[in-house]
């Protein structure tokens, strides 16, 4: 067990390594080069895109019931295509078109959500035993290896069954507590890495004082495999939250277009009509994989060891 | 060193204390209660207050948890409000089957990882290369439990070629020993029973495995990568040795190491996914234990499993200690 | 590698047995498939997806049906219902007869029955099962009587809080065959409240011997003696074999010395899948025969492919509550008349609501003696709707609208979805509901019966037995949190209602109780009956759904 965990946390470790010694602009040029990194980011700005513009190109409007698709709404029934109408009805009657365009923003905001404050959290608890160091550091990094060693989709379903009242917040804040841990140790790894690095050591000597170096200096600098861990773990965030949502402990709001929701709560009209579970499906997938692929070329871009 | 973790292991119990103390009352200063599942539809707000009277849960958290911590030194963890059943005989009967299909999805994932991930190496570039990475990737970006669903939808219910759920058919009528349900199948030779445990196996190994068998093959590709651009290896090869024999003898063995620890890194994760796929193949493991005790409130059940958990906790945090122990001598001094 | 290559074919063996074995086992059903005597046949055995484990088989400790249904095919009550009917029929009583007061009733018994243990069923075996009741001790025990709570009210020494005034007096076994029930009070509950299935009949020498009443409660939970859990012994068609708690299986076997027409199958076992959508997997996969309360959105599906989806007769009812208390508005009649002219029921039962479903215009389903067909209606109307809120001079009412969740039921197969629509038709009405969603368990009915935070909710129920008064009786009898609705009128005119003893009188006094809440009172709002379904294969026949879900296996065969 103590080895896996030295496993997990050197596979952190190693991205937090790659802190401050690569130039943006060369990880970028060799990233350009790979067709991988180039899919990755086209899915990834695509997904964007629509979460933006959704709203405003969505046919209809995909919280309102219409009369067209209530005419034939059966429980074992849903009308499919009809002019006006691309995909057909959802289960409530509203139009699923219109509803999957704009799972896209809210599917966005949960995965954003759940990785900024994880990202925050984890930051704070890594910066501070990254600048301290001594016993404040050995024991926030216990903390996080504990949280490490802990499945992290048992802890997301443990902190949202127990908050007892399902809600996208609950959803968002269960996802975001089991990222803390992994930016945590990241960014600690990525700052002790500098700390006797020339510039800091620099910096210190000149007098600099405390605060201003770990702002201005090392902080900035450990931003990078921040930045990909990110985009690995929007991913991440995203398929946990809709495995929340398919054990019914997501938002049970049925008004909500989120493509985990909308895939939860169709769990029952698969015979009916599959689309309805299948298309945000093949959403999230996309969507995961796109991010996925964009944080694995970059990490590997990064990576010194793949500088030629 | 022994010293060092016998002394840890007491100063585990009061972590244990206020570990067991926190799920208590966490648990319990949750909105709803056992009480209102226990009885029913039917029961109006005073049966369920009585029942709760009798139950103690009127009392203050603390003598409930005192009490509580009574039972649990005298070995009585309580039975489930649910079934009426021990919890401990529940958690003996689920752990098993958690544990079979983990086991199961790991070989799985193994058995095809490990040749595909060497496979996709020695033809690195090529079209096998490239479509098993990206096959990798694409397995990772799947849900475990729409991997499960579509499993089930095709193979159980369109082609029905396996059973859609459960761990045996009803029509067998096993003996338990393990309640491992293969394993009981062989030791009572039992031969229809082990086949038919196997048979229900098959779809929610491949459901659970898919994204250990990613991983897997990642890491055997990449660490057969690097093996091959190692030193000894391009000696061998300037040495005019066989390829076959290079790399049986060398490659492999030498890229196993990291592809190992990667296998051993994967049961926390099969744990997490274990949940999702009992939910989808109605799998009596922990997961639905644990899924079934939050929806009706089962407090025995809910603790005992916490506690379990609670216990793991702890000896993974004493293991970490052990090990920053070994790594720096300074740790066992202080 | 000699290991390895042993290891390997030992491996292959396994593989080639479970081809084997699956081919014996397709070559089997397929055997089977092609025997086809017709209907009626004898012998066999069927499956049936039950959706969760049953508490414990002792009937008088038990109140959700997963445990009634093997308890039914075990035991027999004195009063029985007609098959697909919630009329009284003949049990183990060939006759009853109430005294002129009602507070007296005379069963005529039935001869030559035994119980599974080889007992004789007779008047004192009857009398020995309400003493029982009756005498019962321990809080533990006593809370765990629901049904017997509900109907007796009290014991001979209450030890719970929630125990009232005894109904029970005595019984005397007159002869061999005349058992007699004397009551302290009557009730309209009688006589069809002997048919409850919780007041089964058990064996009194298989109750003494394990221990029957010996329900332990240590810490937070209770065990159950041996009666409860492996010895029931009841007078039914089917006996219990065992209860395989790791495969989750019931296994009843045919009782031999049954006294009415033997069961047809051989044996009946009860497999249970919690999951609903699993079970459907199991039928269409034909490893189960059947199973209870089929997703009303699969019925298409399940009946394309060639099964049976059988409707009970509703006999429930699903409400939109309204509580007065926290919101002053919603203390006018008014508003709560607009709140129903709002809601496009006909739509909701139509469009969400399972094939068969009704708009409820009261709070009982039609078969109900005391349903009254001339209330006061409430269609869809969104301008009168609009008017009535003017007239009331209220604008911009703001409603929490409390629905629960990780629940289904028949009369709500799924509540977030019925709730959503019902929102969105108060939208269009000027009402803003906002949806406040709890856990059943996990705080929603504590909320919303204990503490009364909602101004909205859904609620629902299903009947026991057919009286109006298990109905209107039990949501409007009393001031309750639930609605926050205090008449003294409406409460003293159930009351008054309930105590009349003949029987064509009690229906014309519910009817008009029924009247006045759907015009004058309206503390809540009808919304629907909802059948809930049986489904089984084309080879399952003789299976007759009852609106009390009180099907009995006997007559079923699989041919």
């Amino acid at each position: 067990m103590t080895s896996l965990l030295k496993r997990k946390r050197a596979r952190v470790d190693a991205l937090a390594e790659s802190a401050g010694t690569s130039l943006a602009a060369d990880a970028l040029r060799r990233m350009a080069r790979s067709p991988v990194a180039l899919l990755g980011a086209f899915l990834v700005l695509a997904f964007l895109v629509l979460a933006v513009i959704a709203p405003f190109i969505a046919p209809k409007d995909p919280y309102q019931r219409y009369p067209e698709l209530l005419e034939n709404l059966r429980p074992d029934f849903i009308p499919g295509a009809q002019p006006g109408f691309l995909l057909g009805g959802d289960e409530l009657g509203r139009d699923f078109f219109s509803r999957l365009l704009v799972g896209a923003q809210q599917s966005l905001v949960v995965g954003v959500g759940a990785t900024l404050i994880g990202l925050v959290l984890g930051m704070l608890i890594g910066g501070l035993a990254g600048a301290f160091g001594g016993w404040v550091d050995s024991w926030l990094m216990r903390f996080t290896d504990i949280m490490l060693s802990i499945p992290s989709l048992l802890l997301a379903i443990s902190i949202a069954a127990l908050a007892s009242r399902g809600s996208q917040t609950t959803v968002i804040i269960a996802v975001a507590v089991t990222t803390v841990p992994i930016f945590a140790r990241l960014l600690r790894g990525a700052m002790l890495a500098q700390r006797h690095s020339d510039h800091v050591l620099a910096a210190t000597a000149l007098g600099v004082r405390r605060r201003t170096v770990v702002f201005r200096h090392m902080l900035p600098n450990s931003l990078g495999p921040v930045i990909v861990q990110a985009t690995l773990t929007l991913a991440t965030a995203i398929i946990e939250a809709a495995s929340l949502s398919f054990l019914g402990l997501g938002d049970p709001d049925p008004s909500r277009a989120e493509w985990g929701l909308m895939l939860g709560n169709s769990q029952r009209y698969i015979d009916v009509k599959p689309e309805l579970a299948f298309y945000p499906a093949i959403a999230i997938i996309i969507v995961a994989l796109g991010f996925t692929l964009l944080g694995e070329s970059l990490r590997e871009a990064l990576d010194p060891k793949n500088r030629r | 060193m022994l010293r060092f973790i016998v002394r840890r292991l007491l100063q585990a119990i009061p972590t244990l204390l206020i570990l067991s103390l926190l799920v208590f009352i966490w648990l319990r200063s949750l909105p709803g209660g056992p009480s209102g599942a226990l009885l029913g539809d039917k029961a109006t707000p005073e049966k369920i207050e009585a029942l709760n009277k009798v139950l103690g849960l009127d009392q203050p958290i603390f003598i409930q948890y005192f009490r509580f911590l009574g039972r649990i030194l005298s070995g009585d963890f309580g039975s489930s409000l649910i079934s009426g059943e021990p919890v401990v005989a529940e958690i003996g009967r689920a752990l098993p089957a958690t544990i079979e299909l983990s086991l199961a999805a790991l070989l799985f994932a193994v058995v095809l990882g490990i040749p595909l991930g060497y496979l996709a190496a020695s033809n690195r570039g090529r079209f096998l290369d490239n479509s098993t990475v990206i096959g990798t990737l694409v397995g990772v970006a799947v849900p475990v439990f729409f991997l499960g669903i579509l499993l089930k939808q095709l193979f159980a219910q369109d082609l029905a070629l396996f059973p859609p759920s459960g761990r045996q058919d009803v029509t067998i009528d096993p003996t338990h020993v393990t309640n491992f349900a293969v394993l009981d199948g062989l030791l009572t030779q039992e031969w229809d029973a082990a086949a038919d445990a196997l048979w229900h196996l098959v779809l929610p190994a491949i459901a659970l495995g898919t994204i250990p068998l990613a991983v897997i093959v990642r890491i055997t590709r990449a660490s057969v990568l690097d093996v091959l651009n190692e030193d000894f290896v391009r000696t061998a090869n300037a040495k005019g040795l066989q390829a076959t024999l290079i790399r049986r003898r060398h490659v492999l063995r030498n890229a196993m190491l990291p592809v190992s620890t990667t296998i051993g890194l994967q049961t926390g994760l099969l744990l997490g996914g274990a949940v999702l796929t009992e939910r989808v193949f109605v799998w009596g493991g922990l997961g639905s234990l644990l899924a079934q005790g939050i929806e009706r409130r089962d407090y025995p059940r809910l603790q005992a499993l916490l506690l379990l958990a609670a216990v793991v906790y702890v000896l993974v945090n004493l293991l970490v200690d052990i090990s920053y122990a070994i790594i720096d001598p300074r740790v066992r001094a202080s | 590698m000699l290991q390895f290559r042993t290891a390997r074919r030992r491996w292959l063996a396994a593989i080639g047995l479970t081809g084997v074995v699956a081919l014996a086992l397709s070559a089997c059903a397929q055997s089977e498939r092609t025997d086809d005597s017709g209907a009626g046949k004898v012998g066999g055995t069927m499956v049936f997806g039950a959706a969760g484990e049953p508490k414990n088989f002792d009937p008088i400790f038990n109140d959700d049906g997963e445990s009634f249904r093997p308890i039914r095919q075990m035991f027999d009550t004195l009063i029985t219902y007609k098959r697909g009917t919630a009329d009284l029929a003949p049990g183990l009583a060939e006759k009853w007869t109430p005294s002129e007061d009602g507070k007296s009733w005379t069963f005529d018994l039935r001869k030559n029955v035994k119980f599974h243990d080889g007992t004789p069923f007779n008047a004192e075996a009857v009398c020995f099962n309400f003493d029982r009741w009756f005498n019962m001790k321990g809080a533990a025990a006593q809370s765990q009587m629901i049904y017997y709570g509900d109907v007796f009210e009290g014991f001979a020494k209450n030890e719970g809080d929630a125990a009232g005034e005894p109904v029970y007096k005595s019984c005397e076994a007159k002869d061999e065959h005349t058992a007699v029930l004397n009551l302290t009070k009557y009730k309209g509950a009688f006589p069809a409240a002997f048919g409850l299935t919780a007041l089964s009949i058990s064996s009194p020498d298989a109750l003494k011997k394990y221990d029957a009443d010996n329900v332990v409660q240590s810490g937070d939970s209770f065990t159950y003696p041996a009666y409860a859990t492996e010895h029931p012994s009841g007078t039914g068609a089917f006996k219990l074999e065992k209860f395989d708690k790791a495969n989750k299986t019931i296994t009843l076997v045919r009782n031999e010395d049954y006294w009415g027409e033997k069961a047809k199958l051989d044996k009946l076992i009860f497999k249970i899948i919690p999951d609903e959508n699993a079970r459907k997997q199991e039928l269409k996969a034909g490893t189960i025969d059947g199973y209870d309360f089929p997703s009303p959105a699969d019925y298409n599906s399940l009946k394309s492919d060639g099964f049976n989806v059988t409707p009970r007769p509703a006999f429930n009812i699903l409400y939109l509550g309204i509580n007065g208390a926290n919101n002053p508005a919603l203390k006018d009649l008014r508003v709560r008349q607009a709140i129903a002219y709002a809601i496009n029921r006909d739509q909701l039962v139509k469009t969400k609501l399972p094939l068969g479903a009704e708009v409820a215009t009261q709070f009982m389903p039609k078969t109900v003696a005391g349903y009254a067909d001339d209330v006061q209606q409430y269609p869809h109307d969104v301008a009168k709707a609009k008017d009535l809120l003017a007239q009331a001079g209220v604008s911009n009412l703001s409603l929490k609208f409390y629905v629960p969740t990780e629940v289904s039921r028949p009369y709500m197969p799924n509540p977030s979805e019925i709730a959503a629509v019902i929102a969105d038709d108060l939208k269009a009405a000027g009402i803003n509901a906002e949806i406040v969603s709890r856990p059943w368990n996990g705080g929603y009915k504590d909320d919303v019966q204990k503490l009364g935070k909602q101004d909205l909710h859904l609620l629902g129920w299903t009947g026991d037995y057919n009286d109006a008064g298990n109905f209107i009786g039990t949501f409007f009898g009393r001031e309750k949190k639930e609605f926050g609705f205090a008449d003294q009128g409406m409460f003293d005119a159930i009351a008054a209602a309930d105590a009349v003893v003949d029987q064509g009188k009690h229906a014309d006094a519910y009817k008009q109780v029924s009247r006045d809440i759907m015009a004058k009172y309206l503390p809540a709002i009808p919304v629907s009956h909802s059948p809930p379904a049986i489904v089984v294969s084309s080879k399952i026949t003789g299976l007759v759904p009852s609106p009390l879900t009180d099907e009995r296996f006997d007559t079923v065969s699989k041919g």
